[in-house]
């Protein structure tokens, strides 16, 4: 099994005439995803990699019979972002991967807002989507399909993670001690996103395969305030561990910087490295120093709670 | 007409350089710019050679054997 | 970006929430002019995009315009934390019966804008909450649907605040929180707003900062604030040399992207490191194993072999930079090949040999095999996958600094 997407998912892209759109396409067509459309304004008629490409999300939508499709990866420019997005919630569309990074926040609390009211689920922006291993992908996350089988293997543990780059080298690291991965989801790394650890953890919770699950998390925000809270509230059946990147930046020096994502600064003492840590470790999430200590502890935990 | 940058040397054969066809065909095809169409034929700009992708549309885009990519990290080893 | 008071006292204005009769000026004699039209005493305060400026002695009281432009005169030369002042605002000194506090920011775990409110207003509003929670009402709203006054009313209600206070104060907040959506902003705060004795109520101080990444659709509101397009997003550090070199190299080719910081770093390790999440996992691994780096530095979105030769000759270009640890999370867009051959032509430009320069290279993914080709043509350290980020940083301490000490 596997959460949000499986392989009978259908999605298409929007945006799909873009450079990055193209590869995109062609990466999750090679893995095995369903991709049954795209939507770029203007270039209805086209193909991309053999998959059509329309005008509009109705035209595609009538293309196929009147099915709507069940996810959309949204590359579009930052400007014209929020429309596609509300285009394709208007049509229906339930899962959304906002790969776009530098969208204003207004537009993406308005996205998010209107995914809420319609019942769908948005993951990102400013993120590569998500994977299931050997099953299909949504979105760049690791790369080209021949790159991609290398780092993913299908397995036990569910990975969230902030940056699209460590979600791979996670599952990597994962994959070579043998565990495997049940679905991997880069979440994204601005202030907001469509989907945080917490709104994610009970479609883990009810997925079989997942045994286990891994969190890579940097300073800024109050997301795995969030996630502690949930697994005080919920008796999660999953051990979590979690990694921390960004130590550095509790230095008093580096009060007020940005470095990596867009959500990563330190404004307030909750958002430090240090404060998030102790969080996690209250709700009983170790927090790992390095990334090649992780797959002993997961094996370690899953004992655990096997023999509890 | 052969050119060698640090890591790529690129080469299209004499009786091909003087085929302004061509050296447009190559201009549009390369990703980087390594090819130069001129008036009089084709051209090729040293300063790009090294951004070169490995693509191989230079090779489809050309008749056979008119034009090599060669890797001079691997002994001159050509793309194709 | 961030605003000078006198423009988020403008911005306030213009989106009708009542201000004082005040006055800018970058000069002392107008600043007498001023205070002679407002007539009576005047606050003389710095206008500087930085915190602590009462303490600093950047706001001062006069009684006549003569004080006034005397200590304008002393505040326009002074500096606040290495900030110069844009210029003055000279205000009316208000006769204040009560100061309140208004806010609004971003909620990211909420993922909507929240208003806050305080009848302690003037002091810090943190610290309020703190202190005396029941003195803070909050209340969220949406960012789809029309701003309704009663959602400020239910904030200031919360706060504890009742009668005419209530009343005067729900639709200066409406204002305040339909402004914040407006014109895309991340922080929109009156602090304070204060109730006269005559029972009006008037904006003393503003503090407004716009996303950067809305900054394009909000051209008309800078413009029509007089900021210029040199002064970009006002970053608040200085960039360094380092900082400038990078960027220059990355604005002058569109593909991939890099970026480069050494504020606050000191060491002699050249970091070239990616991609994001790589980036700060790799700047810990190689602190916490007792590495000192020169920079910081981000790598991504596929550069070509001229971007990252850029970014490893500004990294060499530092002082006491004498070697490289070229390391990244495993790529799958950005490619090995492709980085390598960037860093090894900058050794080479440098006269420098590679296989002494790049102490390690820790790049696996896409393109692999033709990236380790190329390095071991040249007889660089390199590794794979299996070793992890950490044992690569570690090898890059060992390397460098265990030979420099």
């Amino acid at each position: 099994m596997s959460i949000l997407i499986d392989k009978d998912t259908t999605f298409i892209i929007q945006g799909i005439t873009g450079r990055e759109a193209v590869n995109l396409t062609r990466e999750c067509l090679d893995y095995g995803s369903k991709i049954v459309g795209g939507v770029t304004p203007g270039r209805k008629g086209r193909e991309v990699h053999g998959v059509p490409v329309f005008d509009t999300i109705a035209q595609l939508v009538e293309h196929n019979g009147g099915v709507v499709p069940d996810g959309s990866v949204v590359t579009v420019p930052p400007a014209g972002t929020k429309d596609a997005v509300f285009e394709a919630l208007y049509a229906g569309i339930k899962t959304i991967v906002i790969v776009t990074e530098r969208i204003p926040r207004r537009d993406v609390a308005a996205m998010v807002e209107l995914a809420d009211r319609s019942g769908a689920r948005i993951i990102g922006p400013n993120c590569l989507g998500l994977i299931v291993p050997g099953v299909a992908k949504m979105g760049g996350i690791g790369g080209p399909a021949k790159n991609a089988a290398v780092a993913y293997q299908p397995g036990s543990v569910g990975v969230m993670s902030r940056s699209g780059g460590m979600t791979t080298e996670i599952s990597s690291t994962l994959t070579a001690a043998g565990l495997g991965v049940s679905t991997a989801v880069s979440i994204g790394g601005d202030a907001i996103i469509g989907s945080t650890y917490a709104e994610l953890m009970p479609y883990f919770e009810a997925d079989e395969q997942t045994q286990a699950i891994v969190i890579y998390t940097e300073p800024g925000g109050r997301m795995e305030a969030q996630l502690s809270a949930w697994v005080k509230e919920n008796n999660s059946r999953l051990p979590i561990i979690a990694f921390m990147a960004g130590k550095f930046m509790d230095d008093d020096e580096m009060q007020g910087m940005s470095f990596g994502h867009a959500g990563t600064i330190v404004e307030g003492k909750e958002d430090s490295a240090t404060e998030k840590i102790a969080r996690l470790e209250e709700a009983g999430i170790p927090v790992v120093q390095r990334i090649d200590e992780i797959p002993d502890l997961v094996k370690a935990k899953i004992a655990e709670r096997s023999a509890a | 007409m052969r050119k060698d940058a640090i890591f790529i040397g690129v080469e299209v054969k004499d009786e091909y350089t003087s085929d302004p066809a061509l050296g447009a065909k190559l201009n549009e095809v390369c990703p980087v710019n390594i090819y130069r169409g001129t008036e009089t034929g084709v051209d090729i700009d040293e300063a790009a050679i090294d951004e070169c992708v490995l693509c191989g549309l230079c090779y489809d885009a050309a008749p056979e054997g008119a034009v090599a990519v060669l890797k001079l990290y691997e002994d001159g080893a050509a793309l194709r | 970006m961030r605003f000078f008071e006198y423009e988020a006292r403008e911005i306030v204005k213009r989106a009708g929430i009542p201000v004082t009769d005040y006055g800018f000026t970058t000069d002392a004699a107008e600043a007498k002019t001023i205070a002679a039209r407002i007539g009576g005493p005047t606050v003389i305060k710095s206008q500087v995009l930085t915190g602590g400026r009462m303490k600093a002695g950047g706001v001062k009281f006069a009684d006549t315009p003569e004080e006034a432009e005397a200590h304008a005169a002393d505040i326009l030369e002074l500096e606040i934390n290495g900030h110069e002042p844009r210029g003055v605002l000279v205000d009316p000194k208000a006769d204040v019966k009560q100061e309140y506090y208004m806010g609004v920011v971003w909620d990211g775990a909420a993922k909507r804008p929240l208003m806050l409110f305080s009848d302690m207003g003037g002091i810090d509003i943190e610290q309020v909450a703190e202190e005396h929670p029941d003195h803070v009402g909050r209340g969220h709203f949406s960012t789809l649907d029309p701003f309704s006054d009663f959602m400020a009313k239910q904030v200031i209600a919360d706060a504890g605040v009742t009668g005419k206070a209530l009343q005067r104060c729900t639709p200066i907040l409406a204002r305040l929180a339909q402004l914040f959506l407006d014109n895309d902003m991340l922080l929109a705060e009156i602090n304070p707003i204060a109730e006269l004795h005559d029972g009006t109520f008037v904006a003393l101080d503003a503090h407004m900062e716009m996303e950067n990444e809305g900054m394009g659709r909000q051209k008309a509101l800078i413009k029509a604030l007089g900021i210029g397009a040199e002064e970009g997003t006002r970053e608040t550090y200085v960039p360094s040399a380092f900082e400038e070199a990078v960027s220059a190299v990355d604005a002058a080719d569109h593909r991939g992207v890099i970026q480069g910081k050494d504020n606050g770093f000191d060491g002699t390790i050249g970091l070239i490191i990616g991609a994001g999440g790589g980036s700060l996992t790799l700047t810990d691994a190689v602190r916490q194993q007792g590495g000192k780096p020169a920079n910081y530095s981000e790598i991504g979105g596929n550069p070509s072999v001229a971007k990252a030769c850029g970014l490893a000759k500004a990294v060499l270009a530092k002082d006491g930079v004498e070697k490289i640890a070229v390391m990244m999370s495993i790529v799958s867009n950005t490619r090995v090949d492709i980085v390598a051959r960037g860093v090894i032509k900058a050794c080479l430009e440098l006269g420098k040999d590679p296989a002494e320069t790049i102490a390690i290279f820790r790049i696996p993914g896409a393109w692999e095999e033709e990236g380790f080709k190329i390095l071991d043509k040249y007889g660089i350290e390199y590794c794979d996958r299996s070793v992890s980020l950490w044992e690569a940083a570690g090898r890059a301490v060992a390397k460098i600094q265990g030979e420099a000490a």
